[in-house]
């Protein structure tokens, strides 16, 4: 499978695509279900997802709840403002830190692509300060080196395109 | 982090000079002199770039004699790595992990076809 690229476009934007070998239908049944979100969408290994609330109509809620099993957790809350299916999926998700971090506006589409799916995933922050905060490290080519703790995040083989 | 701290880091962020001093600041704490000098910047325009990131939970300062050096604050820091490790590294694990699921879903609607 090809890999995962994410860049920014215009001032708000973070885009990430994908492909993957599955129909549309396969693929978004695989973003909207509950018990399929539960098997994927784990984040860093280790991690599960005892709670997943999909409910997928506009206007439904989303909430997600991860835990490492050793105490640590977090979760996600948002809706669902669009749903086109196999299509196209819209909705709102802010993660809680548990301080909420800014509402993040997502619209994510499937299109055909020979045999398999083209994920694109567009995110929207709420203004260019965010969006730029939340990728400013990695885009710094000329960070030292010793900044650790925020390196590797957005590691150089990503195709961060700074929008500027 | 206190409510509301979080914004305020990945604001304070947003500064390519902020930034910058981050990462000096992430070799070892360092003094408004110390911190002006590789920038050409005024002690003033550095100090108020270092208010804005104490006010974040970034930064924070001691008192030693006339010096006050200012330190990374780790725990300012991790709550931002947490959403932004989220964003890349969990985003990647979770892709090759759906094409498993993907790829299972696959086999199963096939054998239905079959049985059928």
């Amino acid at each position: 499978m090809s890999r995962m690229t994410l860049k920014t476009e215009g001032d708000t934007q973070v885009v990430v695509s994908r492909r993957f070998a599955a129909s549309p239908e396969a693929v978004y049944r695989a973003h909207t279900d509950p018990a399929l979100i539960q098997q994927w969408m784990l984040g860093p290994e280790g991690w599960t997802m005892p709670v997943c609330i999909s409910e997928a109509r506009p206007g439904g809620a989303i909430r997600y709840e991860w835990t490492d099993g050793k105490g640590r957790g977090f979760y996600l809350t948002g809706h669902y403002v669009e749903l086109q299916p196999h299509t196209r999926i819209v909705h709102v998700e802010r993660m809680h830190l548990p301080d909420p971090t800014p509402d993040n506006h997502v619209e994510t589409t499937f299109t055909p692509e020979g045999r398999g799916t083209l994920m694109v995933m567009r995110m929207t922050l709420p203004d260019a300060r965010t969006r730029a905060a939340m990728l400013a490290t990695g885009m710094e080519s000329g960070m030292e080196a010793s900044y650790v703790r925020l390196e590797g995040v957005l590691g150089p083989e990503t195709n961060v395109a700074t929008g500027a | 982090m206190a409510s509301g701290n979080l914004d305020a880091a990945f604001s304070a962020l947003a500064d390519s000079t902020r930034r910058a001093i981050l990462a000096r600041l992430a070799r070892g704490e360092a003094t408004v002199t110390e911190l002006a000098r590789p920038f050409r910047l005024s002690q003033p325009a550095i100090s108020q770039h270092l208010k804005v990131l104490e006010d974040a939970g970034l930064v924070a300062h001691r008192v030693d004699g006339a010096r006050r050096p200012r330190r990374l604050v780790n725990a300012g820091v991790d709550a931002m790595d947490q959403w932004l490790a989220m964003l890349r590294e969990a985003l990647e694990a979770n892709y090759a992990r759906l094409d498993d699921v993907l790829a299972t879903m696959h086999r199963r609607s096939r054998k239905k076809g079959q049985e059928r």
